[in-house]
């Protein structure tokens, strides 16, 4: 063992300055060279102000807007030490619920969310692995339509235009599943007119 | 289930074989010194250490300069962990890492665990992640691809007194292997959209008016070796279900590849090192069998969707969709589950604990088989030759004769070796699982109530006895006596399983190899594929099957009920 503690030293700490440092360095210069825009995490400006990354959902409420799924991410509460309260869509503390199939927390949220409706696509009714999911299904979209156009006073074809222009199919044609991405599309609904 | 979610599967384990063929050529060149394009490189570590590159030593030497490494990682690690406040590349302005804390992910990331009880864009600086965690991430694969070429070596040939030099191996597997597919893998994940920067993270001005964190960092290449490795430790909290480390299905796609390549490569370089390669293909057989059962349990259970939503109103074309996100679709979430525990990846890009019961317990066992199926770089393998010694054994106790693999004699001294090494999973896991769903400081940490309290705990310590790293993520796991057992059951699991496996890598390599006669059993047919598939699968099942009925199982049938907690 007292034989192997320079070579130990040795070895370890090359390949940390090699591979945790000089080579991880490189590649993110390469990385702003070649991919400038996903490199720094796919921001999305509007007139001057970043309102965005076009990967990670945010929160909406307003019925003007398209909202996303449910989101589980919770932020420290300023009141309590230690304890936390719900923040949708929190970009700092990504988290799911975790809660487990059988669980009446769990049962109670689907069915308060339901409110009643049946027939309600999954994705908009449950919250995400990441609390941070940029989609909706396009099921989930339709049943959306009727109060976006409502509430921006707009003819319900016209607001179907702008999801179906922003439904994307599977990637390649097969992978995953058609989905929409809620930041674009609301994006996109404001810039009518 | 789809003919497409089908179609995705197939292709992307399809796209894992055809890769896995000549990369292992490539990687037996590697353990054979014959690969030096990074020469100078290497003469300049040796003589850092003062190694001797060509001198080979026993299995003894072997395992005490691997133990020597990772215990210099362990506190290089330790220390960057506590001090990371004080030190450079700490744009957020964290704090030195908690002790227990720091023990538990230390411990975590040199075992090739990486178990986080820790949330990564909440706690650590990037010099920790990239020099440090990342680091372990390429020094803990590179270990246990260098003791899986040291176990093949010892059936290679007859009378052999030296299994290898460790450091040669270790430093030629990190330059040649896993550096090399971390650039190009990595350089992909950032043109499919994750982040690799050093600048601090951005406030956004939401759409409504509010305000928004957008975490970054270096994370595209930590991601890509952290498949690469079958480490499995997220650069973010959420691990490969964040928008920023699972961007696309495709992304995930390719993270499904990167942590089965090397495992599925290594069953047949040991066919190329016994110069048999159809020995190398009957593990992989093995191994591909289980992945594929594994996948479509997953598939049905979680395609079946929630009864209790269902009932609600819940439409269910989508399954179940609590924790997972809608870009990768069930079809990639099931073979991404399966992967990441039969692999000892511990990755996930969905969230397990919200998984149906079934559907979360088939990761759980896949775990409890001894993560061999594949298994993770080097440690499925050398795992998996175990498994081969026991059903070579029991094939011999049927027929009545001694037996023997690839010309070795199996005697009392591996099998004894081979039950102690098999021995540790079940009862570390079992153990500890036991302690800890009864004393209260400890069963407090459980989240849900009834039988999927049980399965919370039971993951636990299956998942860190078995290196795996993922979690149903419920478990509150940052407390003291969690940090501390946990990170033992890691310690147990890697290294008290690899001494008797590396003292039987040097009993078999002194033995002479004997020519096959008329009476061997042939250890590359269907006949030994079936054998040893049923050996793992009855090893396991006998030591984990009462512990899964009071969890999972139990959960199942009261769902089925209509029951909830």
């Amino acid at each position: 063992m007292l034989a192997s503690i320079r070579p130990a030293l040795a070895v370890v700490l090359s390949l940390t300055l090699l591979l945790g440092l000089a080579v991880p360095l490189a590649f993110t210069g390469l990385a702003a060279a070649v991919f400038p825009t996903q490199a720094g995490g796919s921001l999305i400006e509007r007139d001057g102000r970043i309102v965005g990354s076009a990967l990670l959902g945010q929160n909406f409420s307003s019925p003007r807007y398209f909202h996303p799924r449910p989101s589980a991410t919770t932020e420290p509460d300023s009141g309590k030490p230690g304890a936390t309260r719900a923040a949708p869509y929190n970009g700092a503390a990504s988290a799911a619920s975790q809660l487990a199939p059988t669980s009446a927390a769990l049962l109670e949220a689907v069915t308060e969310r339901l409110a009643g409706r049946r027939g309600v696509p999954a994705d908009a009714v449950t919250a995400s692995g990441s609390g941070l999911d940029p989609h909706i299904s396009p099921d989930n979209a339709r049943e959306q339509l009727a109060r976006v156009a409502r509430a921006r006073n707009l003819p319900e074809q016209r607001v179907r235009a702008v999801v179906e222009q922003n439904t994307q199919g599977r990637e390649l044609g097969f992978l995953g599943e058609p989905r929409v991405n809620v930041l674009r599309l609301n994006l996109a609904l404001d810039a009518l007119r | 289930m789809t003919l497409i979610g089908w179609a995705q599967i197939a292709l992307v384990l399809a796209a894992i074989v055809a890769a896995a063929v000549p990369l292992a050529r490539y990687i037996a060149a590697v353990a054979a010194g014959r690969v030096t394009f990074l020469a100078p490189l290497e003469r300049a570590i040796y003589a850092a250490g003062g190694i001797d590159a060509a001198k080979g030593v026993g299995w003894k030497g072997y395992t005490l300069a691997m133990l020597a490494a990772n215990l210099a990682g362990f506190l290089l690690l330790y220390a960057l962990l506590r001090l990371q406040g004080m030190l450079p590349f700490n744009p957020q302005g964290f704090d030195g890492v908690p002790a227990w804390l720091a023990f538990n992910t230390a411990v975590s990331f040199i075992t090739n665990t990486n178990w986080q009880a820790y949330s990564g864009e909440a706690a650590m600086s990037y010099l920790s992640q990239m020099a440090g965690l990342a680091v372990q991430n390429f020094l803990s694969a590179a270990t246990g691809i260098a003791l899986a070429f040291a176990v093949c070596r010892a059936f290679a040939a007859g009378n052999l007194k030296e299994l290898g030099n460790f450091w040669a191996d270790f430093v030629r597997i990190n330059l040649y292997v896993l550096l090399p597919l971390a650039l190009v893998v990595g350089l992909a994940f950032v043109a499919m959209g994750m982040p690799q920067t050093l600048s601090a993270y951005v406030e956004a001005t939401t759409l409504e008016g509010g305000a928004q964190t957008i975490p970054l960092g270096p994370a595209a290449f930590q991601i890509a070796i952290k498949h690469l490795g079958t480490n499995g430790g997220g650069f973010f909290g959420v691990n490969a279900a964040h928008p920023f480390e699972g961007p696309s299905a495709l992304a995930t796609s390719v993270q499904i590849w990167a942590h089965q390549v090397i495992p599925f490569a290594l069953a047949l370089v040991f066919g190329r090192i016994v110069g048999d390669a159809r020995q190398g293909w009957a593990l992989l057989a093995v191994m591909l069998g289980f992945v594929v059962a594994a996948t479509a349990a997953i598939y049905a259970a979680e395609a079946a969707g929630n009864p209790l939503h269902l009932a609600a109103g819940v439409a269910p074309g989508l399954g179940n969709m609590e924790g997972k996100e809608v870009r990768f679709g069930l079809a990639l979430a099931a073979l991404f589950a399966a992967t990441t525990t039969g692999a000892s990846c511990g990755a996930v890009n969905a969230m397990l604990d919200s998984f149906t019961p079934l559907g979360g317990m088939v990761p759980l066992f896949l775990m409890q088989l001894g993560e061999v199926l594949p298994g993770g770089v080097g440690s499925g393998l050398y795992g998996m030759l175990v498994f081969v010694l026991l059903a070579v054994f029991v094939a011999g106790l049927m027929v009545g004769r001694t037996p023997e693999y690839l010309g070795k004699k199996v005697q009392a001294r591996e099998i004894k070796l081979a039950m102690l090494a098999v021995l540790v999973l079940p009862a570390t896991v079992l153990g500890f699982t036991s302690v800890s769903v009864v004393a209260p400081f400890a069963a407090s940490s459980i989240q849900d109530s009834g039988p999927h309290g049980l399965s919370e705990m039971l993951y636990a310590y299956t998942s860190a006895a078995g290196n795996n790293g993922s979690a149903f993520g419920g478990l509150t796991a940052d407390t003291p006596w969690l940090n501390a057992t946990l990170g033992l059951a890691m310690l147990l699991g890697r290294f008290a399983f690899v001494v008797p496996v590396m003292a039987i890598a040097g009993s078999i390599a002194a033995k002479p190899k004997l020519a096959a006669s008329a009476g061997t059993f042939p250890t590359h047919g269907p006949l030994f594929v079936g054998l040893l598939a049923g050996v793992i699968l009855v090893l396991g099942g006998l030591q984990f099957l009462p512990a899964l009925a009071l969890g999972p199982v139990a959960e199942h049938f009261a769902l089925a009920a209509g029951k909830t907690f």
